[in-house]
C-alpha cells in the first residue's frame, strides 16, 4: 500500500496551557514495498508520525492516506479495523503487550480480534513461528514464563499472525543485546523480502538505516528535516550534526581515511572485510587516488 | 495525553497564591467550606462570590480555563438544582412541568444550594491548580504531625502519597501507550455492547499489574540502594514556613468572615 | 600499593533453591584505582554481580568483600554508603517528584542536616549539568536526563565506588553519550572508582580491565585490547565488538600488519599512516 503524508499538522492538547504541537506541515510519501527508516531524536515527532499510521491518531490539519484508506481531522474512518489489520504496529519493548496465558493464545489475539477463522490462525502460527524463531514446545507455555528476548519474538509473532502489508517497527532492538539485535533486524528484513512488506522503521541507529533501509526520513522538531536514500542523506555530515546525528560509523571513518590519506573512497555498501581488501590496495603506497 | 487530563491539574505561575504556604491554602479552605453554610441572604452570598472571583482572579490563570475544568460537576451542579426544584415546597406555585408543582421556596432553595455547591468546588479546584499535589502532600504531613504521638504512620503515608504522585503520569503513559498497542491488535474500547468494552479491558489490566509489579519491584530496590530504612532519623529537603503573605491572607480572610456575619439575615 | 576495592571470592548465586545457578564460582578483585568493566550477553549474570556487591542480594556460597568489609545483613548500610548505583530503567529508581527532591531522597536517608544537602544537591547537580532542571518533573524530562539525576544522586552521598548496571541500555545514542561522557568525568574529578556493567561494547574502551561473563561463570578477564583481539569467540558468546576493532582483525586477516589492537579511529588511522609510509 502506498502511503503519503499532506502538509500534517498533530497538535496534543490544544487550546490549553499544555498544548504541544508533535507533527508541523509534514509531506512524504512511501510506495508500496519500500523499506523506510525514519531517524529522529526523542521528541522530534517519530512516535506521532507512526500512530497515524494505522489511525490511531487523526492528524489536527492535513491528510494521510494509506491505501484507499484517508485520514482527515474531524472525519471518522469507518472501517478502522481493517485499515488496523493491514497496518501492523510493533511498538517499542513489545513484550508488555503480552496478557494471555497462553503463547498461542496471545500470538492468536490479533487476528482473532479482526475475524479471522479458528482455522486460518492455526494455519499461520507455524509459519510465524518459524519466522521468528521460536520453537513450538512454547505454544502452550506461559508468556509471562520466558526469557525476554523470547517474550518479545511472541509479541512480534502476535502482530505478524495479523498477516500486515504495512509493517511498523518502533526501535524493535532496544534493550536486546548485539546478538539479539542483529537476529531481530535481520529477521524482520527477510520478512520485508519475503512478503513484499512496506517496512518503516523507526531507529536511532544510522547503522540499521543505511544497511536495511532503501529510503531514510530524518525527522526534527515535528517536521522532516531531509529525505533521501541513505547513501545520499549520510554523507551531508554537518546537515546531520546540526540535529545532533551522527554519520554511520563506516562512513565517518571513510571521511577520516580520505582526509588523512588523500584518496578517494566513498560509502558504497561495502562490507568491513571488503573495506579491510579496499584499505590494503589504496593505502599500499604503489596506487595514488584513483 | 488525554484532554480530560487538565481538571485541577496544577498551573505553574508565581502568584501570590500560588506562593502561600500550602497549610493556609488548606486550612483556608476547610474554614471556607464550613462558613459557606451560613451564608443565607443574596448579599451574602454575593459577598462570598466575590471573594471566590478575587481569588480566581489573583492567581492570574485564565478564568475560562478554570470553569472548563468545572465541566465534569456542572451536570451535578444542575442535577442538585432540579432535584431541589422538585423536592421543597415553600411558597407559592409558581408553575408546573409535567404535573410537578414548582414553588417559588423551591427556585431559591435550588438556587442556594446548586450555588452553594458551585462555589466550594470552585475553590477547592483553586487550591489544585495552584498547589503542586506534593505540596499538598507536605502540608497534609504536616498537619497531621501530632498524630504521631498516637503512633498513626503520618511519614510512611506521606511517603506513599507522594510516591504514587511521582508515577501517576508514569502510570498513565504506559496506560495510554498498552491501550494503543491492543487498539493496533483490534481491540475496540470505545464501542460495541458493554460486555465486549468490559472483556475489552483484560487485555489493557493484565500487562499494566505485571508491568506496576516490576516497577515497584525495582523501586523497592532502588530505594534500598539508596539508603532508605523507613522514617527513623530522616532529614527533610522540603519545608513549609510561614511568611508574611501567609499571616496577611489570615487577616484578609478573617475580615471576609466577619463581614459575611454582618450580611446574614 | 593497590588497595582491594571489591573481592569476589568463589561467588555461587542462585535465585531459589533448586534453581539454575546464576552465578558459578565466580572469583575476582577490582583494585581501587582502576575502572572495570563487566560485560556479557542478557542473562550471563552480570546484573547479580552489582547487585551481590551493594547487598541487595547475598551470595549462596563463598564471600563477597566491598573496601574491606565482608557483605552481610549486618554490613550493608556500611557498604551501602561507599557504594553507588544507577540501574537500568530510569523511571523506576526516580523516587523524587522533581529532580531535587530525587537527589535529596539519599541524603534524607542519612539524616544530613538541611543546609548540607542544599549545597551536595547544587554541587551534584552541576556536576552532571543538571542544575538547570532542578524543579522538573521526572515525566518531562529524557531518558538520558533522568539516568544523569540518578549519577546526581548517587554523587551527592559521595561514595568510592560508582556502579553503572546497564545504565545506558535503555537510552539512545545521544543519552548514551552524555552517561558516558558524564560519568566519565565525574570519575576523573571525584576520585572515584567505576564498574560499567553492559553489553555494549563501546562502552568498555575508557576501562583498565574487563570481566567477560557467560553463563554465569567469568568467561575473560584482559585488557579492552585483548578482549577486542577475540572477535569470534566473543560472537560466539552473544557479543559484538566495535567497528574499529573489526576492521582492525580483517585487515589482519589480509597481511596488513597492526601492532596492537585499537580501541578508537585514531588508533586505527595510526596504524594504518605506518603501513602507508613503509611501503
Amino acid at each position: 500500500m502506498d502511503i503519503s503524508f499532506k502538509q500534517v499538522n498533530y497538535t496534543y492538547q490544544p487550546n490549553t496551557p499544555f498544548e504541544h504541537h508533535a507533527l508541523r506541515n509534514l509531506s512524504f510519501t512511501i510506495s508500496s514495498g519500500s523499506f523506510v527508516a525514519i531517524v529522529g531524536h526523542t521528541g522530534s515527532g517519530k512516535s506521532t508520525l507512526i500512530q497515524h499510521l494505522n489511525g490511531l491518531l487523526r492528524p489536527t490539519g492535513g491528510e494521510v492516506s494509506i491505501g484507499p484508506y484517508q485520514l482527515m481531522p474531524g472525519k471518522k474512518v469507518k472501517d478502522i479495523k481493517v485499515l488496523r489489520e493491514k497496518v501492523g504496529v510493533v511498538f517499542q519493548y513489545p513484550e508488555h503487550q503480552l496478557f494471555d496465558e497462553t503463547v498461542k493464545k496471545d500470538i492468536a489475539f490479533g487476528p482473532k480480534n479482526f475475524g479471522v477463522d479458528y482455522e486460518e490462525i492455526e494455519k499461520r502460527i507455524p509459519p510465524i513461528l518459524d519466522a521468528v524463531q521460536l520453537p513450538e514446545e512454547l505454544l502452550e507455555r506461559s508468556p509471562f514464563d520466558l526469557s525476554g528476548g523470547q517474550m518479545r519474538r511472541v509479541a512480534i509473532a502476535g502482530v505478524l499472525a495479523m498477516d500486515p502489508s504495512v509493517l511498523v517497527l518502533d526501535e524493535p532492538t532496544a534493550g536486546l543485546d548485539p546478538r539479539g539485535q542483529k537476529e531481530m533486524m535481520d529477521m524482520f528484513y527477510q520478512l520485508h523480502n519475503a512478503k513484499g512488506l512496506t517496512t518503516i522503521l523507526v531507529t536511532h541507529s544510522m547503522e540499521d538505516a543505511l544497511q536495511y533501509a532503501d529510503h531514510v526520513i530524518i525527522m526534527d522538531h515535528g517536521t522532516k528535516y531531509m529525505e533521501g536514500t541513505p547513501e545520499d542523506l549520510f554523507v551531508q555530515k554537518d546537515k546531520l550534526q546540526a540535529v545532533q546525528l551522527d554519520l554511520p560509523e563506516i562512513i565517518q571513518f571513510l571521511r577520516k581515511i580520505e582526509d588523512k590519506f588523500q584518496v578517494s573512497l566513498p560509502y558504497e555498501g561495502q562490507t568491513i572485510s571488503e573495506l579491510g581488501i579496499q584499505l590494503k590496495e589504496h593505502l599500499k603506497g604503489d596506487v595514488t587516488d584513483e | 495525553m488525554s484532554n480530560s487530563l487538565i481538571i485541577g491539574q496544577y498551573v505553574p505561575s508565581d502568584s501570590f497564591i500560588h506562593r502561600l504556604d500550602p497549610r493556609t491554602k488548606i486550612t483556608m479552605i476547610f474554614l471556607f467550606v464550613i462558613f459557606v453554610f451560613f451564608a443565607n441572604s443574596a448579599a451574602s452570598y454575593a459577598w462570598l462570590t466575590a471573594f471566590a472571583v478575587g481569588i480566581a482572579l489573583a492567581t492570574k490563570i485564565k478564568i475560562p480555563f478554570i470553569l472548563r475544568g468545572l465541566t465534569p460537576v456542572w451536570f451535578l451542579i444542575i442535577f442538585t438544582f432540579i432535584l431541589h426544584l422538585i423536592v421543597t415546597k415553600d411558597g407559592d406555585i409558581l408553575f408546573q412541568i409535567f404535573s410537578f408543582p414548582v414553588y417559588s421556596g423551591g427556585v431559591i432553595q435550588g438556587i442556594a444550594i446548586s450555588f452553594r455547591f458551585f462555589l466550594l468546588i470552585l475553590v477547592t479546584s483553586l487550591l489544585t491548580l495552584t498547589t503542586t499535589p506534593i505540596e499538598i502532600t507536605d502540608a497534609i504531613e504536616s498537619l497531621l504531625d501530632p498524630l504521631k504521638k498516637i503512633r498513626f504512620p503520618v511519614h510512611e503515608l506521606a511517603l506513599m502519597m507522594s510516591i504514587s504522585l511521582r508515577f501517576i503520569p508514569t502510570l498513565m503513559q504506559e496506560t495510554e501507550k498498552i491501550s494503543k498497542a491492543q487498539a493496533s491488535r483490534g481491540v475496540d474500547f470505545k464501542t460495541g455492547p458493554v460486555k465486549d468494552r468490559i472483556q475489552a479491558i483484560v487485555p489493557l489490566l493484565v500487562p499494566l499489574f505485571v508491568s506496576a509489579f516490576k516497577r515497584a519491584e525495582d523501586l523497592a530496590m532502588a530505594m534500598e540502594a539508596r539508603g532508605y530504612q523507613g522514617g527513623e532519623g530522616r532529614t527533610k529537603l522540603r519545608e513549609l514556613k510561614i511568611e508574611k503573605r501567609d499571616i496577611f491572607s489570615f487577616i484578609i480572610f478573617g475580615l471576609v468572615i466577619i463581614v459575611l456575619f454582618l450580611l446574614r439575615v | 600499593m593497590k588497595k582491594e576495592c571489591i573481592e569476589f571470592r568463589n561467588v555461587s548465586f542462585r535465585y531459589s533453591e533448586e534453581g539454575p545457578w546464576v552465578l558459578k564460582n565466580v572469583s575476582f578483585r577490582i583494585p581501587a584505582d582502576e575502572g572495570v568493566a563487566i560485560i556479557g550477553h542478557n542473562g550471563s549474570g552480570k546484573s547479580t554481580i552489582a547487585k551481590l556487591i551493594n547487598g541487595l542480594l547475598f551470595a549462596d556460597e563463598g564471600e563477597v568483600v566491598v573496601l574491606g568489609t565482608p557483605v552481610t545483613e549486618e554490613t550493608i548500610w556500611e557498604v551501602r554508603k561507599k557504594v553507588g548505583m544507577v540501574f537500568q530503567n530510569p523511571d523506576n529508581q526516580f523516587v523524587g517528584t522533581t529532580v531535587r527532591d530525587d537527589v535529596a531522597f539519599g541524603l534524607e536517608n542519612r539524616g544530613v542536616d538541611r543546609s548540607q544537602m542544599i549545597t551536595a544537591i547544587d554541587n551534584s547537580l552541576r556536576a552532571v549539568g543538571m542544575i538547570d532542571y532542578m524543579l522538573h518533573e521526572p515525566h518531562r524530562l529524557s531518558g538520558g536526563q533522568k539516568q544523569r539525576v540518578a549519577i546526581a544522586s548517587v554523587l551527592a552521598i559521595s561514595p568510592q565506588i560508582i556502579i553503572l548496571d546497564e545504565a545506558t541500555a535503555m537510552l539512545d545514542p545521544k543519552g548514551r553519550k552524555e552517561i558516558m561522557h558524564t560519568v566519565n568525568e565525574v570519575k576523573d574529578q571525584q576520585g572515584l572508582s567505576l564498574l560499567t556493567i553492559t553489553h555494549d561494547l563501546n562502552e568498555i574502551t575508557q576501562a583498565d580491565r574487563v570481566i567477560v561473563m557467560s553463563k554465569g561463570e567469568v568467561w575473560l578477564e584482559a585488557t579492552p585490547r585483548e578482549v577486542f583481539a577475540r572477535e569470534k569467540e566473543l560472537q560466539e558468546i552473544g557479543l559484538d565488538i566495535p567497528f574499529v576493532a573489526k576492521l582492525a582483525n580483517e585487515l589482519g586477516k589480509v597481511d596488513v600488519p597492526i601492532s596492537q589492537q585499537p580501541l578508537n579511529h585514531e588508533e586505527l588511522l595510526e596504524e594504518l599512516w605506518t603501513y602507508h609510509s613503509n611501503k
